[in-house]
């Protein structure tokens, strides 16, 4: 039985004001609907270009069910294509990453394609003679992904054919990108040291809507930065604090700390907090790489850049960035109750290993399988996802700061940090998609 | 000479697998020395747990946080305990630190974690860097290798 598709009536009754249906966390048709309309119409974040380098690179990824191979063309340019054989539909490369050399070849029957896609031999061609093949799809290549775009080396795909421009989708909201490339003295970013790869046992918007909750940290992360600080509590106020503490503190921060922190929405679901200032902002000075910033960019622009100091930046859906610690991680959906969260550490070109450390250091202890910050979080998502089946309250509460007047007029603006009002943003992302 | 007996190395070994198996953890932690790591590596081969990404890069200060979180009844994800068993291959002497001063061993091992109804089991290898400190053998490196370091794994809270 079909209860959403094709029936946005349905869909529009399970977004309330101030409150979802648990429909949109646990229902698997719901989930096939946001893959179809939702993902495929928004700019999902693909890899970055320095993820391949070379001519003949590649990546893959599985986005919305789709696979998808990003790979860089003889051209230096960098192309997005639907994983799939023009020929009999095999996955062209299988591998994470790699390098094909001059030719994209398919495994099964070795048609070849060159780096932009087109299809340059097939095995004893004599026998398509007159076969109509020069008329058909086949003949055309691999399948680019409809819209392509890139921010700062962040290649973006959209993959439905029509859908809002990648400037229009995002907005002023690629300041949170541009911020975290500022920050090299070269204005550039690498993706180093290997992909932490945690799987979630819930559904992809628990992630994603818990990355802008300020109203958790000093709940669910007692355990692991309360215990840092008790382990702290008594070195004198003046010790240099080892880089772990520095880390771990800040989350035990209180209400006040995260509401004054402030969030900042944009259209279309993306939004940040830590608009003054965040958990990141009482790391330790680092002179040598200040001289090297205010030497690149001037006093001033290095004093800028440094001084915005984001929390977590949201791409709806696909992509969180935390430009002041350089890390990012991608949200890949696999199933109604199961989403694959891989985190990604940048370095900053140009810039001390010393901050790459810190980076790598931050990415352990928050993002891995093994983070002690994550299992509770993750306990959380899980948590969520089963309690949710309880029938007494169908209605989840997002309430918090809301007003009916917010629900009359658009939502971007600066909100007190510890409102549901990012939440509520992604809501209505979610249904101009949905229910359309 | 050697920083300890064959036997003496093999027998601590078998020993650090028992005291996380048992949840022994601040004898456990006592193994370690001040500047030791227990490192596993998110990619095979990997060279540095600084600046390369790694499953766990910890000191003794984050093992010392982990222990004690492990007690913390605001631990949520451990309100369901886990337990894990680990089953050794018997470990091999890779060098018994003559000339280094520091033994280093091998050891092929399973490791099964499990909280209530779901188990996940790994395989690997263990090495251990170990050296004489107080008179005493003492861990210099805990580096475990993990069969399966880059796949996408679900939370993993103990110790492989």
């Amino acid at each position: 039985m079909t209860r959403y598709r094709a029936n946005p009536d349905a869909i529009r009754a399970l977004v309330r004001s101030g409150e979802v249906h648990r429909d949109v966390y646990t229902d698997p048709e719901l989930f096939e609907l946001e893959m179809e309309h939702l993902w495929r119409s928004a700019w999902v974040y693909v890899g970055h270009e320095s993820q391949v380098p070379k001519p003949g690179d590649y990546l893959t990824a599985e986005i919305a069910g789709q696979p998808l191979l990003m790979v860089r063309s003889a051209d230096q340019g960098v192309r997005v294509f639907y994983n799939r054989c023009a020929h009999r539909g095999a996955r062209v490369v299988s591998a994470a990453s790699g390098n094909c050399g001059a030719l994209l070849r398919c495994p099964y029957h070795g048609w070849t394609y060159r780096l932009d896609g087109t299809l340059r031999t097939v095995p004893l061609k004599a026998g398509y003679a007159g076969s109509g093949l020069e008329e058909s799809p086949a003949a055309r290549g691999l399948s680019p992904a409809p819209g392509v775009a890139a921010h700062r080396g962040f290649v973006f795909a959209r993959l439905a054919a029509a859908g809002p421009s990648f400037e229009d989708y995002f907005g002023e909201s690629l300041s949170s990108i541009d911020n975290m490339a500022d920050r090299s003295p070269a204005g550039r970013l690498e993706v180093v040291g290997g992909t932490l790869r945690y799987l979630h046992e819930c559904n992809w918007k628990l992630f994603i809507e818990n990355l802008n909750d300020t109203m958790h940290p000093m709940v669910a992360h007692e355990s692991s930065a309360g215990t840092a600080r008790d382990l702290w509590r008594d070195q004198p106020p003046d010790a240099p604090k080892p880089m772990v503490i520095e880390q771990f503190l800040p989350f035990v921060s209180n209400y006040e700390f995260f509401d004054k922190m402030g969030v900042k929405l944009y259209e279309n679901g993306h939004s940040y907090t830590g608009v003054n200032f965040s958990i990141h902002s009482k790391y330790a000075g680092m002179p040598e790489y200040e001289a090297q910033m205010e030497a690149a960019y001037g006093a001033e622009r290095a004093s800028a850049i440094l001084g915005e100091i984001r929390h977590n930046t949201v791409y709806y859906p696909s992509l969180t960035v935390k430009g002041a610690i350089q890390t990012i991680r991608i949200v890949r959906p696999i199933a109604v109750d199961r989403t694959l969260i891989e985190s990604l550490t940048l370095r900053l070109v140009g810039a001390p290993d010393a901050l790459l450390e810190r980076s790598v250091m931050y990415n352990r202890l928050i993002n891995a399988p093994t983070s002690v910050v994550g299992h509770d979080d993750m306990h959380c998502y899980r948590s969520i996802q089963e309690g949710l089946e309880a029938d007494g309250n169908p209605w989840v509460s997002l309430s918090r700061n809301h007003s009916r007047e917010e629900d009359a007029r658009a939502i971007a603006g600066v909100y007190n940090g510890t409102s549901e009002v990012s939440v509520r943003g992604q809501f209505r992302a979610w249904l101009a998609a949905m229910a359309r | 000479m050697s920083v300890a007996s064959d036997a003496e190395l093999i027998r601590f070994v078998h020993r650090e697998a028992r005291l996380i198996d048992e949840k022994r953890f601040d004898e456990w932690y006592e193994l370690f020395a001040e500047d030791a790591r227990y490192w596993i590596p998110l990619t095979r081969g990997q060279q540095s747990g600084l600046i390369e990404n790694s499953l766990m890069f910890e000191d003794r200060l984050l093992l010392k946080l982990r222990i004690e979180r492990l007690r913390n009844p605001q631990a949520y994800s451990q309100a369901q305990p886990s337990w894990c068993q680990h089953v050794l291959e018997a470990p091999g002497i890779e060098d018994r630190g003559t000339a280094t001063g520091v033994a280093v061993m091998r050891t092929p091992f399973l490791y099964l974690e499990s909280r209530g109804d779901h188990s996940q089991v790994y395989a690997g290898v263990a090495w251990h860097h170990l050296k004489t400190v107080n008179q005493r053998l003492a861990i210099a490196m805990k580096k475990v290798e993990l069969v399966n370091c880059d796949a996408a794994l679900p939370s993993l809270q103990l110790f492989p």
